[in-house]
């Protein structure tokens, strides 16, 4: 079907001011993944997947500029023990890295990857199969010309978590990262990714993991209030493994995260959750979509969307059960906390079920902060504004909680609380 | 310690008279008890005098120590030494106990210019009152109020006042929902926090409650002001003949 002249005209626009790596293992992939932008074109505000947010800034030939935010405070989990892989402005830093270099896994930087026949059953594969029932253009766009990123192959559990380092100089940067990650049986990893990238970032990241394997994600955007991001993460989950993503997302003026999880094994688990900061000028959207497509998986969304003086949270979340994925546990909550009157929630929560015997629950809840406990609080001698802030923290806890490791847990709670801190009125 | 002159107060939104001139006087080391039919305006007298909101004062003072309470924010009429326990304690999912009592009292000490109390010697006391209360590590590690019984509820609220030791408490329907075992519990553990130094103010439908935590004067309410007052024994003829003959001679 052809595309309407509007959108293979800004398609094309921006294809042409693109510029796309050629050669290496992954060329036959970007060309099919050109093609696939070409085909889908890239998304406008009339598509029905982008209606609570406004792709425009994400699609045009040029990065809208973003500040850089300056700050004296340490980025967090800066004292945590990990292999260190550091991108600026979306290139990758071999002296601010580590050695690529760990027991247990292979790593290898996109930009030089050998031929790895892993890397080419996975590199734009996972984000092809994530292409239907809904397109996801932006991934393609990022499979075909991301220019920089990781390809890391786990096959034993590492002693150390990987930690991709993402920091912003330009003000005008426009960024593509890629990664591929492959699990395999019995081991198990932790990725950290951190920091706002660069003024415009798209962020693509395919996991592929094999049985009995586990892979724990967790994921601090950066607090630069300008920057833009648009990120997908594609999952393929095999018999009895685990994937666990978490998100925390504290200013940025927009950001899309996808997140596409596969249940292709029995026993699979896939936990997806994500807590945001909103004040102003903030747009955040969680678009999910999880496929059961075997049985006895369990998943779980929890999305906590913190928002004031005019921000806007969307969930667009969906559990799709095929014939055949009996015994599904399938979880879903989505909450707002609106601190005034000027803040927006939007959600699509979305259920498709196939098989008969399943249990599937989901949930949506918009809600100010309950001035009969603010009141309690109050009476005990604790001030409005701190316990307002011990409430807000409360609410985003269930999401935190979805991390497993509590040091881990610790930081991005004391982030929240920090965040909270500085806007509290005088 | 507590002066409360002619206070009429009426509902926010309707407009409503609920308290038509409250008089009542609390000195320290006594503890006062308030009785009254439903509707008489007792919990609205709480609630005004720790600060709730939704409530409009049209005339009268309050004050405690001195101080004009009816100025005040909730936590700094806390810091100045109210305690209002509730009639029923507010479930918060997601704060901890523990957490919640350490940031009220380093609050108040801190409103007060006092020094804050370090963490250890935080956990220490608040083990010892929580020992003698029956409240278990694991109720204190539990989110406020939530998943508690009717009485670990009201036990919870004797602890923050045990931690708290405020100047003024005022026992809002403390033995709701107790049974006899709890009941006394709570009166035990309000019983130890009598001193000459701080007052009580006690709101209770029923002399039972007053068997345990005994008062020094007892006050009736009706129809938003207090109508008589006397000894112990004015809550004995209460349960006995029921409040018509009382208001009736004082009608």
């Amino acid at each position: 079907m052809a595309l309407p002249k509007y959108k293979a005209d800004a398609t094309q626009e921006r294809l042409s001011h693109v510029s796309r790596p050629v050669g290496g293992f992954s060329e036959a992939a970007r060309r099919d993944a050109l093609s696939r932008v070409e085909n889908l074109g890239l998304p406008t505000r009339r598509d029905e997947y982008w209606k609570y947010t406004r792709p425009e800034t994400l699609v045009e030939v040029d990065a809208p500029p973003a500040a850089r935010l300056v700050t004296d405070e340490a980025p967090i989990f800066s004292d945590l023990e990990c292999l260190k892989v550091v991108f600026v402005d979306g290139v990758y830093d071999a002296d601010a890295s580590d050695a690529l270099d760990l027991e247990g896994i292979e790593i290898h930087r996109l930009a030089d990857a050998p031929d790895l026949l892993w890397a080419r059953d996975i590199y734009g594969v996972l984000e092809t199969r994530g292409q239907a029932p809904v397109a996801r253009p932006l991934a393609s766009l990022n499979t075909a010309c991301a220019t920089d990123g990781v390809l890391i192959r786990v096959t034993q559990t590492p002693r150390k978590p990987i930690s991709l380092i993402y920091r912003h100089v330009s003000e005008t940067s426009d960024a593509m990262l890629h990664h591929c990650i492959k699990i395999e049986p019995q081991a198990s990893v932790t990725i950290l990714e951190t920091g706002p990238a660069a003024a415009r970032f798209n962020a693509c990241m395919e996991v592929e993991v094999a049985a009995n394997a586990q892979c724990h994600h967790i994921r601090m955007q950066g607090r630069d209030h300008e920057r833009r991001t648009v990120s997908h993460i594609f999952a393929r989950l095999c018999e009895a493994s685990t994937f666990k993503t978490f998100t925390l997302t504290a200013n940025g003026v927009l950001t899309r995260n996808e997140v596409v999880v596969e249940l292709t094994g029995d026993g699979g688990v896939a936990h997806v959750a994500g807590a945001c900061l909103g004040d102003g000028a903030f747009h955040h959207d969680d678009t999910v979509f999880i496929t059961h497509d075997a049985e006895n998986c369990e998943s779980r969304q929890v999305f906590k969307k913190v928002l004031r003086n005019g921000a806007v949270g969307v969930f667009q979340g969906k559990i799709l059960v095929k014939a055949g994925a009996q015994k599904t546990d399938g979880y879903q909550i989505s909450q707002s906390l609106l601190l005034d009157d000027d803040s927006q929630f939007l959600a699509k929560p979305e259920l498709e079920i196939y098989a008969d015997d399943v249990v599937c629950s989901h949930g949506s809840t918009s809600g100010a902060i309950d001035e009969t406990a603010l009141f309690y609080l109050r009476a005990r001698g604790i001030d409005r504004g701190t316990a307002t802030d011990l409430m807000t923290i409360a609410f985003v806890a269930e999401a935190v909680a979805e991390v497993e490791d509590v040091a881990l847990q610790d930081e991005i709670t004391d982030l929240v609380e920090n965040w909270l801190l500085r806007r509290r009125e005088p | 310690m507590l002066e409360i002159k002619n206070l009429h107060v009426e509902l926010e939104e309707e407009g409503k008279q609920i308290l038509k001139g409250v008089d009542l006087t609390v000195d320290a080391g006594k503890v006062h008890a308030i009785m009254g039919p439903n509707g008489s305006g007792k919990s609205t007298l709480s609630y005004v005098l720790s600060g709730r909101d939704g409530y409009q004062v049209t005339a009268g003072s309050a004050t405690l120590l001195g101080e004009d309470l009816l100025e005040m924010e909730p936590e700094e009429r806390a810091a100045a030494g109210m305690f209002l326990a509730f009639q029923y304690p507010v479930e918060i999912p997601g704060v901890g106990n523990m957490t919640f009592l350490r940031t009220a009292v380093n609050s108040q000490r801190k409103a007060r210019g006092e020094e804050e109390m370090s963490a250890t010697d935080f956990l220490k006391s608040v083990r010892a009152k929580a020992k003698s209360l029956k409240i278990d590590a694991d109720m204190l590690k539990r989110p406020v109020n939530v998943g508690f019984s009717g009485g670990e509820k009201k036990r919870n609220e004797i602890l923050q006042m045990a931690m708290l030791e405020p100047k003024l408490c005022i026992l809002d329907e403390t033995d709701s929902g107790l049974d006899v075992d709890a009941m006394k519990l709570v009166s035990e553990g309000v019983n130890a926090l009598r001193d000459a130094g701080r007052g009580f103010l006690v709101i209770t439908h029923y002399q039972r409650l007053l068997d345990h935590i005994k008062p020094d004067v007892v006050h009736i309410m009706a129809n938003g002001r207090m109508v008589t007052s006397g000894g112990p024994e004015l809550a004995l003829e209460v349960e006995k003949n029921g409040y018509a003959d009382i208001l009736k001679e004082t009608a």
